[in-house]
């Protein structure tokens, strides 16, 4: 995990063609954890999707190493035709990484590993949502409300859990509401809000279509 | 990649994974034709060729929003974007995990149906022979479509007014290359024509469907 380090230079984001966020500058090294706050509708989740590829910026340059990111959303992407372990299984053989036990122990699912995902309640969905980021093996987590529907000990579990990742040479990028009780920095996106009336970063029709 | 297509194809097998829908589909159109059109075997044999290669469309048709919406709903297809493998070959593993779910159930039944409607054995081998060379490319024109409709809310009747046009060059060459087949006669260059669209479906549409899928996940 030598050089992990993810760079945003004047960024500007949109959400259906019109600017959310524009001017965003910031640094994420490793070992750090940084924590976006923001109202809701601020841009959070369009930044995070911006950053993770999802779709392309506005304006501005994201730097980052190749293949480093790891993106949590709010869904989290599970089968509930398979259980616990094989949802685990199967994004760790898509990421190349094999072992799902220490992932399944740091949230500690082993005692659900052969439920039917659909048979989970929220917060133990959320929890393997969470499982999987430890078994991509990315340095960078781009997380997007993680502690939705998780109780206390859950969140201790997760916070834990980037303890440890950013420990290890990772860095996590978190938008979240709550106290995680972690040495993290704050950047806040309320400053950084885009004029959506301005007309010139309203794309037109064509360039929308043909984007 | 193989992770892929190994979890689709679980995914089919468990329950309401739609696996054996299209086959139902099939089986329930080779049984009613005979009693819709009258129990002459003479005329069931004419016009086998044409109705056995329509219901495999059909058939394959009623599975396709499945290949990605579902994907889409529970942010797997958002998690497999940000993944190693390119997005072409999710779409390519993920059109051939419902080739093996729907074409090829279809290609192996066929001959059972054809049976159904009055075809003789030179019928079993060209439907078999034409839908196992036609199917491949139902499958792979049905992801791009939905492709085209993943983000769309109740996009199953766009998604059949998209793919059906697009269907009908295989539907054609598929049906006549069984039917001058079946007749006796030569059919090399309706075979040719239906391997080429294949072969071009499978070669090129990966790319167009992938492009689509990332425009959608905006």
């Amino acid at each position: 995990m030598s050089a992990v380090e993810l760079t945003v230079t004047d960024l500007a984001v949109a959400r259906g063609g019109v600017a959310v966020l524009e001017g965003l500058g910031f640094r994420l090294k490793a070992g750090q954890v940084l924590v976006l706050r923001g109202p809701n509708g601020s841009g959070k989740t369009t930044l995070l999707r911006t950053l993770a590829g999802l779709q392309p910026p506005m304006a501005g340059e994201i730097s980052l190493p190749p293949e480093a990111i790891a993106y949590g959303a709010h869904a989290d992407g599970l089968k509930g035709t398979l259980t616990v372990a094989e949802n685990l299984a199967f994004w760790a053989r898509i990421h190349g990484t094999h072992e799902i036990e220490p992932a399944l122990a740091d949230f500690n699912l082993q005692a659900l590993r052969n439920r039917a995902a659909h048979s989970l309640s929220a917060g133990q969905k959320r929890r393997l949502g969470l499982a999987r980021l430890l078994v991509t093996g990315r340095p960078i987590w781009l997380l997007d409300e993680p502690t939705v529907s998780l109780d206390q000990a859950s969140v201790a579990l997760f916070a834990t859990a980037v303890r440890a990742h950013v420990a290890g040479g990772g860095a996590a990028l978190i938008a979240t509401h709550i106290d995680l009780g972690l040495d993290a920095d704050i950047f806040d996106v309320g400053p950084f809000k885009a004029d959506p009336q301005a007309p010139s970063r309203t794309p037109s029709a064509f360039d929308e279509a043909f984007a | 990649m193989i992770a892929l297509l190994a979890r689709d194809l679980r995914l089919a097998i468990r329950a309401g994974g739609g696996f054996g829908l299209g086959l139902a589909f099939f089986l329930i159109v080779s049984v009613l034709v005979p009693f819709a059109v009258g129990p002459e075997a003479e005329v069931l044999a004419r016009i086998a060729p044409g109705i056995l290669w329509v219901g495999a469309l059909l058939a394959c048709l009623l599975s396709l929003d499945r290949i990605f919406q579902l994907d889409f709903e529970d942010g797997s297809l958002d998690l497999l974007a940000t993944a190693p493998i390119p997005m072409e070959g999710t779409v390519a593993v993920k059109a051939l995990a419902h080739w093996i779910t729907t074409g090829l159930p279809l290609v192996a039944a066929a001959p059972v149906f054809g049976a159904l409607m009055s075809l003789d054995e030179r019928g079993y081998w060209w439907i078999f022979v034409t839908l196992l060379i036609g199917t491949p490319a139902l499958s792979m024109i049905g992801a791009f479509g939905a492709a085209l409709t993943v983000g769309l809310k109740r996009g199953g009747l766009l998604l059949s007014l998209l793919v059906l046009p697009l269907y009908i060059p295989t539907l054609i060459f598929g049906a006549e290359a069984a039917t001058r087949g079946i007749g006796g006669f030569d059919n090399t260059t309706p075979l040719l024509m239906l391997a080429g669209i294949t072969a071009a479906a499978v070669a090129l549409l990966p790319f167009a469907a992938s492009a689509a899928i990332r425009i959608n996940l905006r």
